[in-house]
C-alpha cells in the first residue's frame, strides 16, 4: 500500500437499539487498540447528520483514509456512509461497514456476549479495510423505455404515469384483454364506486395512449442485462385474428358455434371458442382458443373466417417474439384467487349455492350471468345469505396470513344484496373484522345499521344435512359463536367464501425470470419493507399491486405510482452508476486454462485467442466472484471482495 | 466453564445475509457463537477461506446461500454445492470431522431458519470439540 492507513471507526448505538445489549464504550476502547486504527468513538445516532459530520470532520482533520462504522446492516445504510465519506473527499469504497444491531445486539440476550461478538465484527472490518482499494463508479446511460408487466390495475396505473410524462412503456398482459381482476368487479369499497365507471375510461386511455405499445396474449421470456440497460424476449402469442384488420364488430364470436366457460365469468356463463373476455376490452381484438375451436380439434368450421367482413381472421398465425430494449422493469402480475374445493368442508364444487366471491362479484355486475340479480342456480332469489370470511387465510393449513381485502368485500356485498333483495337475511361469519382502511371502519359502521347479523366464530361445516324441519333444503352454516361460546346452526339459502388472495401459481418461475425473491407466503420480495417497498433486491426491477402481498386497489394505485416515480427518476437522471465491485483478470497471471470462460453465467468473460488469456466484459460482469473462487492460477480479482480483504476479515472475526 | 465454540459464517449477500438481517429485526435469538462474513455469492467461497477459517481458530464453519434454482446470479449456489463436497472430502482425509463444515440453503424471508442452523451447527461443534490445533490457535 503506498499510504499508510489511518482508519476512523464509529460505533453506533442506535438510540438503546445497540447499546441497550452491547456495551459501545468497551467496543470503542477496543478498536482504539486495533492497527492502524487514529480514532475510535461512540455516538448515539451514526446516522443522523452530526453522526455524518463528524465522520467529515475527522477524514478532514485527522486525514483518515479509511473509514468503519459499526451500526446496522450495511443493506440500511452502507450507502449513506458511502455518500459521506466521498463528501468528505475518500473514495467509498474505503469505508466498511460492521452490523452489530441485526447480526448483534438483535439477535443476542446476553450483554457480554453481544459485547464480544460487536468488538469480533469490528476488528473484521477493521482489518478488512486496511486492505480495501478505491474503486471507480462507472456510469452507463439509461434506456429512457419502460417493462410493465401486468395489465391489472397496477400495471395500467404505472404504464400511465410513465407515459403521461413522456416515455415509451411496453404494456405485457398474458390475457386477452387488459384489465384483471378489476375488470370483474362490480363495485369498489367502501365507497361504492361502479368498478367498470372508474376503470373502463383507464383502459381505453391505455390503448389509445401513444407512449403505450400494448402487448396483449403475450408473456415475457427472457430477461437479460441490468438497470437501464435491460433486453426483453416476448412472446405475442397468435390471436388467429389480425389485430391491424380487425374491427371489433363481433361478428365472428356471433357465429362461433363452439363453447367453453368464460373464465371472465368465473365458470358462471359459456364464451365462444373466438372471444373477447368482456365488453369493453382492450383491445377489442377476439382470440381464438385453439382448446376450444372445431377447426383446431377437427379441422372443419372456419365459420368466423366466412362471415370476417374484415377478412381479419388468419389461421396460420404464429407466435411471435420480439425483443425489446428497456431501462426499468415494473413487475404487477397480480394474485390468483385461492380455490376453495381444497376445504371439502365447506362444499364448494359440491353443492350449487356455495360461491367464491369472485363468482358472486360477477353474479352481482349487470353485464355478468345473471344481469346483476343475485340469483340461486334454481333461478329464485335467496331469503338467506351466509358470507364466510377467511376462507384459505388466516389459517395454518392455508395461507396463516391475512388477505385484507376481504372483511371490506364481505362487507361490500351485505350492502348489494341487502339493496338488491331487500328483505334478505345476511349473515358474516368473521374471526376480526378488519376495517383498517380510509373510510373502511365508517362502512362497516353503516352495514351494521343496514340489519347485517355478525356472528364472531370460524365455521367448521356447510352440509346440506337438515336436523330439524326448517333445515329441510337449506345449506346449514355449522360455526362457533366465540361471542356466545356456543354451536350454532345457520340454515341459509347461499353461501359466498371469502376467498383468499394467493400468490400467483408460477409466481416462483416469475420470480427467476426477473431476478427477484419471494416471501415466506410466495409473494414477491420488496426491497425493503418501510423503506423501498416497491423496489427489489435488483436494481431497476420494481414490485407492484398484488404481486407483492394482498392489498386493495387504493394501495395498490399508491403503490403503482411509487413505482412510476422511481423509475423516472431513473429516466430523468439518465444515466446509472454501476457497480464497480465487479472481476478483473491479470493477463500476467492467466495460464488461459478457460475455467472461468465457462463458470460465468452473464458469459462476461471471452478468450483472447492471440493474446491466450481470458478478460472480463465489465458491462455484463454482475461481481459474483464465482470466476475468482475457480481461478486455478490466481489470476482473477474480485474487486472490493478480494482473497486478501476476506481473510484478513476472517482472521478479525476470530479475535 | 463449558467448551463454546467459534463458527464463522459465509453469508451470501443476497438471501442468506438477508435472512440473517430479518432474524434481528425480527428481535429473533440466534446463539451469539456464529461470527458473520458477507460475501456476494456463496460461489465465492474459496475452500481456502474454510481452510484459513479453522486455521485461525474456528472450531466450525458455516457457508449459507440462496435455495437451489434462486441464486441471485443463476446459478453459484450450485458451483458451492460441488465445491463443498470435494473440501469435505478433503477434510475428512485430513482427519478433520467433516461435521465442522456445513452448507444450507437460507432465503431472505428464511429468519428463522437461519436461526436453527446457528444453534444446531453450534451444538453440533460443541459435541465434536474444539478444533484440534497443534500449534494452539485461540482455542488450542
Amino acid at each position: 500500500m503506498e499510504d499508510k492507513a489511518r482508519i476512523g471507526v464509529y460505533i453506533c448505538h442506535c438510540g438503546s437499539n445497540i447499546a441497550g445489549t452491547v456495551d459501545t464504550k468497551e467496543v470503542a476502547e477496543f478498536a482504539q487498540g486495533l492497527p492502524s486504527v487514529v480514532i475510535a468513538k461512540d455516538y448515539m445516532y451514526m446516522c443522523s447528520d452530526p453522526g455524518q459530520n463528524m465522520i467529515k470532520e475527522d477524514i478532514k482533520q485527522l486525514g483518515l483514509n479509511r473509514v468503519v462504522v459499526a451500526s446496522c446492516s450495511p443493506t440500511l445504510h452502507e450507502h449513506t456512509f458511502r455518500q459521506a465519506c466521498q463528501d468528505a473527499g475518500l473514495n467509498p469504497y474505503l469505508f466498511e461497514m460492521a452490523n452489530i444491531r441485526e447480526h448483534c445486539s438483535w439477535v443476542t440476550e446476553d450483554r457480554d456476549a453481544a459485547t464480544e461478538k460487536a468488538k469480533a465484527l469490528v476488528s473484521a472490518a477493521v482489518r478488512r479495510v486496511f486492505y480495501q482499494e478505491p474503486l471507480e463508479v462507472r456510469e452507463v446511460p439509461v434506456n429512457p423505455s419502460t417493462l410493465v408487466v401486468g395489465g391489472g390495475i397496477a400495471g395500467i396505473q404505472a404504464a400511465l404515469e410513465i407515459a403521461n410524462a413522456g416515455h415509451k412503456v411496453y404494456l405485457v398482459e398474458r390475457a386477452p384483454s387488459i384489465g384483471g381482476h378489476m375488470a370483474q368487479f362490480d363495485k369498489t369499497f367502501p365507497t361504492l364506486d361502479c368498478a367498470s365507471c372508474i376503470f373502463t375510461p383507464l383502459l381505453s386511455a391505455v390503448g389509445q395512449h401513444p407512449n403505450i405499445e400494448l402487448m396483449t396474449y403475450s408473456e415475457v421470456e427472457e430477461l437479460s442485462g441490468y438497470i437501464g440497460n435491460f433486453k426483453a424476449k416476448i412472446r405475442k402469442r397468435a390471436r388467429y385474428v389480425d389485430e391491424d384488420k380487425c374491427n371489433g364488430c363481433g361478428t365472428c364470436i356471433e357465429k362461433c358455434p363452439w363453447k367453453a366457460a368464460s373464465e371472465f365469468d368465473e365458470g358462471l356463463t359459456q364464451r365462444r371458442a373466438i372471444y373477447t373476455p368482456f365488453a369493453q376490452a382492450v383491445p377489442n381484438v377476439p382470440v381464438i382458443d385453439t382448446e376450444h375451436c372445431a377447426y383446431f380439434l377437427k379441422g372443419t368450421c372456419r365459420a368466423c373466417e366466412k362471415f370476417c367482413e374484415a377478412k381479419a381472421i388468419n389461421f396460420e398465425q404464429e407466435d411471435e417474439t420480439v425483443e425489446v430494449e428497456v431501462g426499468a422493469v415494473i413487475v404487477a402480475t397480480g394474485y390468483d384467487s385461492f380455490d376453495p374445493s381444497v376445504i371439502s368442508h365447506y362444499g364448494y364444487g359440491r353443492y350449487d349455492n356455495v360461491v367464491t366471491a369472485l363468482q358472486f362479484e360477477r353474479m352481482c355486475n349487470a353485464s355478468g350471468p345473471t344481469q346483476g340479480k343475485i340469483l340461486l342456480k334454481d333461478g329464485s332469489e335467496p331469503k338467506s345469505v351466509a358470507i364466510i370470511h377467511c376462507v384459505g387465510s388466516r389459517d395454518k393449513n392455508y395461507h396463516k396470513y391475512c388477505s385484507r381485502v376481504c372483511c371490506m368485500y364481505s362487507l361490500k356485498y351485505s350492502h348489494l344484496i341487502r339493496e338488491k333483495v331487500e328483505d334478505a337475511e345476511i349473515y358474516q361469519f368473521y374471526i376480526d373484522m378488519r376495517c383498517f382502511g380510509k373510510g373502511y371502519e365508517e362502512f362497516y359502521e353503516r352495514l351494521s345499521e343496514e340489519g347485517v347479523i355478525f356472528i364472531r366464530g370460524k365455521v367448521g361445516e356447510v352440509t346440506n344435512r337438515a336436523l330439524t324441519e326448517e333445515e329441510q333444503g337449506k345449506l346449514v352454516v355449522v360455526a362457533e359463536d366465540s361471542l356466545m361460546s356456543a354451536i350454532i346452526r345457520v340454515p341459509v339459502d347461499m353461501v359466498i367464501l371469502s376467498t383468499a388472495l394467493e400468490a400467483r401459481a408460477d409466481a416462483e418461475a416469475v420470480a427467476r425470470l426477473f431476478n427477484i425473491s419471494r416471501s415466506a407466503d410466495g409473494f414477491f420480495l420488496e426491497r425493503h419493507p418501510k423503506l423501498a417497498p416497491v423496489a427489489t433486491t435488483t436494481e431497476g426491477i420494481f414490485v407492484v399491486g398484488c404481486c407483492q402481498g394482498p392489498k386493495d386497489i387504493p394501495d395498490t394505485v399508491a403503490q403503482a405510482s411509487a413505482a412510476a416515480a422511481r423509475v423516472l427518476a431513473v429516466i430523468s437522471k439518465g444515466k446509472v452508476e454501476i457497480e464497480a465491485a465487479i472481476a478483473a483478470i491479470d493477463e500476467e497471471l492467466c495460464s488461459g486454462c478457460k475455467i472461468c470462460n465457462l463458470l460465468c453465467p452473464y458469459s462476461a468473460i471471452s478468450f483472447d485467442e492471440e493474446k491466450e488469456v481470458s478478460r472480463v466484459n465489465e458491462a455484463l460482469c454482475k461481481g459474483c466472484g464465482v470466476c475468482v473462487a475457480a481461478c486455478p492460477s490466481g489470476a482473477i480479482t474480485g474487486k472490493h471482495f478480494t482473497t486478501e480483504q476476506i481473510m484478513a476479515e476472517i482472521e478479525g472475526v476470530l479475535v | 466453564m463449558s467448551f463454546e465454540p467459534k463458527i464463522v459464517a459465509f453469508l451470501c449477500n443476497w438471501c442468506s445475509y438477508r435472512g440473517a438481517d430479518l432474524a434481528g429485526t425480527a428481535r429473533m435469538k440466534s446463539a451469539p457463537n456464529v461470527r458473520p462474513i458477507r460475501v456476494m455469492c456463496s460461489g465465492r467461497v474459496e475452500p481456502v477461506f474454510v481452510l484459513k477459517a479453522f486455521e485461525a481458530g474456528a472450531d466450525g464453519v458455516l457457508v449459507l446461500g440462496c435455495h437451489p434454482g434462486d441464486c441471485h446470479y443463476s446459478e453459484g449456489n450450485y458451483k458451492t454445492i460441488r465445491r463443498i463436497a470435494l473440501l469435505k472430502n478433503l477434510l475428512s482425509q485430513l482427519g478433520i470431522e467433516d461435521e465442522r463444515l456445513r452448507l444450507e440453503w437460507v432465503s431472505a424471508s428464511e429468519g428463522g431458519r437461519f436461526v436453527s442452523i446457528t444453534y444446531e451447527m453450534t451444538e453440533q461443534v460443541r459435541k465434536l470439540g474444539p478444533f484440534p490445533r497443534r500449534n494452539g490457535g485461540s482455542n488450542g
